[in-house]
């Protein structure tokens, strides 16, 4: 339980997918003009994210490794991520339409999003194994790193719209206008979030 | 030749990936620490360009349109893993220093988008310009911006110690936004002053 509480804050908070570790920067900056598309990209992201986790993971480990085919983890990969998004959107669309509604366009910009290659990459590393004090980081672990990640997503992207709401009735140099000044707000964010690498777990 | 030059400026200036286009901003964002990386980043992302947008190009009349982009991004993996395999062989230290994002090459959209926009249209020798150039033009940026943070950051050039004080901000993860931030404002104003100078001109 202590291990997953660790990964929780890491992953939200400490090591935030977006401001600290840069992934999935362009819905970041694309889909943040308003809280409630913002809300529903970070929905979808967690969701596929925690799902990629779920299964990327078995097939590094338990047949990739074994075979000796280590090295064929790029492709893999994005194809899992690939298939997987075009299969959630399919079972969503006939299961369940309300939440098709509320996240369906975000699903076909995921797959080129780095965050969900990103996690998929991560979670395989003996790097992030070590800093939960693991020498791997094993399924559930895995599957937690990705929901946490992506509820960090979450949070820096409606912080963002919110943000970029309040920009809209404001004046600033027209030489600023789009990406310049999103990235300023995203500056702010930033050190926001350095705050909690002061906290020594 | 005027085709030429027109692929060269457009990956230069007018659609510089980095600062017009704002594409494969996660890379931008994370390694612009130190000028070394840039480079090296870039590096790499040109070679998976030119070899993709070379591929791409031979192919595209066999290709389906509808499965399209399942194959350019099949190609572009293939070709991230050759870059790989070759750097973790031969230059392990910048492997390292490029850790997750060497991988992440594939989900770059720079090479995605000049895929789709450009050498599925065009001739093989164009896209390999094509190519050529607007990795160039990624590289220049990105290494332009590693430059200042690394300076500004830690008084070094190219890791070589040049004056004893840094700004931390610059190298914390808020001094990339503000570095890219302003690097994007700054060239839209040099491009703004630019092209309106030259129309006085023409009207006089």
């Amino acid at each position: 339980m202590g291990t997953i509480l660790l990964i929780a804050v890491t992953a939200m908070f400490i090591n935030n997918f977006v401001v600290v570790q840069f992934l999935g920067i362009c819905p970041f900056l694309g889909v943040s003009k308003d809280t409630k598309s913002a809300l529903g990209m970070g929905i979808a992201v967690t969701f596929v994210m925690t799902i990629t986790c779920l299964i990327t993971y078995p097939i590094y480990m338990y047949v990739l490794t074994p075979l000796n085919l280590d090295y064929l983890e790029v492709i893999v990969f994005i194809f899992v991520i690939a298939s997987l998004v075009q299969m959630i959107e399919a079972v969503l669309k006939k299961f369940s339409p309300t939440l098709y509604n509320a996240m369906g366009i975000y699903l076909p910009l995921i797959t080129t999003n780095c965050a969900v290659l990103g996690v998929a990459e991560l979670v395989i590393d003996a790097g992030t194994a070590s800093a939960f004090g693991l020498t791997e980081m094993g399924l559930l672990n895995s599957v937690a790193y990705g929901f946490f990640g992506g509820i960090g997503f979450t949070i820096a992207i409606v912080i963002m719209s919110g943000l970029r709401e309040k920009l809209k009735t404001t004046n600033y140099n027209k030489h600023l206008k789009g990406f310049p000044i999103a990235m300023l707000t995203a500056c702010f964010i930033a050190m926001a979030f350095y705050v909690f690498s002061m906290i020594s777990i | 030749m005027g085709k030429f030059t027109k692929i060269a400026t457009d990956g230069l200036i007018k659609e510089n990936p980095t600062l017009k286009l704002v594409l494969g901003t996660c890379p931008t964002l994370a390694l612009t620490t130190a000028a070394m990386n840039g480079i090296g980043m870039g590096l790499a992302v040109t070679f998976v360009l030119i070899c993709s947008n070379v591929l791409i190009s031979l192919l595209k009349k066999i290709i389906p349109n509808a499965i399209r982009i399942p194959v350019f991004v099949l190609i572009i993996a293939t070709f991230v893993t050759i870059v790989k395999l070759a750097l973790d062989k031969f230059i392990p230290s910048l492997y390292d220093t490029l850790g997750v994002y060497l991988p992440l090459i594939v989900v770059n959209c720079i090479i995605l988008g000049r895929a789709e926009s450009f050498a599925s249209k065009n001739p093989v020798l164009d896209s390999a310009l094509d190519g050529l150039f607007m990795g160039l033009g990624f590289t220049i940026s990105i290494t332009l911006m590693g430059l200042v943070r690394e300076f500004l950051g830690s008084g070094a050039v190219f890791g070589i110690t040049l004056f004893d004080f840094s700004i931390g901000f610059f190298s914390s993860s808020a001094g990339a936004f503000f570095t890219y931030g302003v690097f994007i404002a700054l060239f839209n104003y040099c491009i703004n002053k630019f092209t309106r100078r030259a129309k006085l001109k023409k009207g006089v």
